[in-house]
C-alpha cells in the first residue's frame, strides 16, 4: 500500500491540465484519511478501440474482396459532393464504384450522386444521435447493401466537420481532406489533426479565386506545415479545372 | 463536438475495469489521457462526463485529465522537440520526415477506488 502512496504522489506531481493545486490538495486528503481503502487500478486502454477494432475488420472484410477505399472529409459546404459527382464521372465508366454517403440529416447528396451506376447509401447519423462523424460500425452496417464483389471502389463521405471524422479509422486505405477556398487559410493550423492524418488534400473553388482575397499559397504552405509531404490538388467542381491531375493521381493509388 | 460519445466510451471502460470483488466500491477518480493533437477539448469532456456519469456506477467520479503535448523527432537529423505550434516541419534542418512521438493519445490509463466495505 505504501508502494501505491508513492505511486499516486508522484502522479499527482506531474504536470496538470487542469487545477493542480485543488487535485493536489484532495489527493493528500484522501489518502491520509482512506489510504488503505483506496486502489488504483491500471486499465491503459485506448478510448477508441472499439472503434478502431472495427475498422480493423473492415479493413480485413475490404482487402480480401479487393475493395480500395477512400474517406473524404472536410467542412460543410466545400464542396465534397460536387467533387464526387465529378470524380465518379471520370472514373465510374472503367472503375465500379460504390458510395457510402454520411449527413446529419437528409437525403440531397445521395440524390445528386445518383445517375453514375454506383450503388449509393446514405446514413444519416440522427438515428444514432446527431453524431459529427460516421464511426467504424456505420461503415460495417453501411456496406451489407453492397455487393463487394462487384465493387472496386468504395467512397465513403463523411459528414461535413473538420473536426471529429479525423479521430475516427472506418478501414480505409486512403483520407482525402476537401478545404475551399472560401474558408479561411489558416484552417489546417486550425484543424490540425485533419490535415496530418490525410493522405491529400483537394482546394476546390478556385474558380472563384479572382474574386476573393485569398491568398491561394498561404493555404497551400499551411497544409504543408502540418503534412509536408501532402499532394495538395487545386480544383474546381464547377469548371473542372484541375481534374485531370487529381483523378491520375487517384487512379494509381487505386491500382498501385 | 464528439465529446459526449467520448465520454460514454470512457464511462463503459471505466465499468467494465471494475474488479469483480470490489462491484461495491465507490470509484473516486477516472484517469486519461489527451494528447495536444488530439480532437477533443478538455472543458467539454468534463462537461459531457459530468451528465454521462449520472446514473452509473461510477456515481461522482472525477475525470482526471492528464494533457500530453504534442512532441516529434525528426527522421533525418533525430532532433526531438515539443512543439507549440501545428508544424511538422524539422526546427532544426527543415527536414519534412518527422514522427510524431506522443500528442495523439486519447487513452484511459486508470481509475482509483475506494472500498466502501472495507
Amino acid at each position: 500500500m505504501l508502494e501505491f502512496m508513492y505511486k499516486n504522489q508522484r502522479y499527482f506531481h506531474h504536470e496538470h491540465f487542469q487545477k493542480p493545486h485543488h487535485s493536489h490538495n484532495s489527493a493528500r486528503g484522501s489518502m491520509g484519511a482512506n489510504s488503505k481503502d483506496t486502489r488504483e487500478i491500471k486499465i491503459v486502454r485506448k478510448v477508441l478501440d472499439v472503434n478502431d477494432t472495427i475498422a480493423h475488420q473492415n479493413r480485413e472484410l475490404f482487402r480480401e474482396k479487393g475493395v480500395y477505399v477512400i474517406n473524404v472529409m472536410s467542412s460543410p459546404g466545400s464542396g465534397k459532393t460536387a467533387i464526387l459527382v465529378e470524380t465518379l464521372s471520370h472514373i465510374a465508366e472503367k472503375i465500379r464504384c460504390a458510395v457510402i454517403v454520411g449527413d446529419i440529416c437528409t437525403s440531397n447528396d445521395a440524390d445528386r450522386l445518383a445517375g453514375f451506376g454506383a450503388p449509393i447509401v446514405q446514413v444519416n447519423t440522427d438515428a444514432f444521435g446527431g453524431d459529427c462523424h460516421l464511426a467504424a460500425h456505420v461503415i460495417k452496417t453501411a456496406v451489407n447493401s453492397f455487393n463487394l464483389d462487384d465493387i472496386d471502389l468504395l467512397i465513403v463521405e463523411n459528414i461535413g466537420n473538420l473536426v471529429c471524422p479525423a479521430e475516427f479509422d472506418v478501414g480505409e486505405n486512403l483520407r482525402i481532406v476537401v478545404l475551399s477556398v472560401t474558408e479561411g487559410e489558416d484552417k489546417p493550423l486550425k484543424y490540425p489533426l485533419m490535415f496530418r492524418v490525410c493522405d491529400a488534400a483537394l482546394l476546390n473553388k478556385i474558380d472563384l479565386l479572382p474574386y476573393l482575397d485569398y491568398d491561394k499559397e498561404a493555404a497551400v504552405q499551411n497544409i504543408l506545415k502540418v503534412n509536408p509531404q501532402m499532394p495538395v490538388f487545386g480544383i474546381s467542381a464547377k469548371t473542372q479545372e484541375g481534374f485531370d491531375a487529381w483523378i491520375e493521381w487517384l487512379k494509381q493509388k487505386i491500382h498501385g | 463536438m464528439h465529446e459526449m460519445g467520448i465520454a460514454m466510451q470512457i464511462i463503459e471502460i471505466a465499468v467494465a475495469s471494475i474488479p469483480s470483488d470490489l462491484k461495491n466500491a465507490q470509484v473516486k477518480k477516472v484517469n486519461i489521457k489527451v494528447g495536444k493533437l488530439s480532437a477533443v477539448v478538455p472543458e467539454s469532456l468534463h462537461f459531457c462526463f459530468q451528465i454521462a456519469i449520472q446514473d452509473t456506477p461510477l456515481g461522482d467520479a472525477e475525470l482526471n485529465i492528464e494533457e500530453i503535448p504534442l512532441k516529434i523527432r525528426c527522421m533525418d537529423c533525430n532532433d526531438e522537440w515539443i512543439a507549440h505550434e501545428p508544424v511538422f516541419l524539422c526546427r532544426k534542418c527543415n527536414g519534412k520526415s518527422v514522427e510524431m512521438l506522443s500528442g495523439r493519445e486519447l487513452d484511459i490509463t486508470s481509475i482509483e477506488l475506494v472500498d466502501k466495505d472495507g
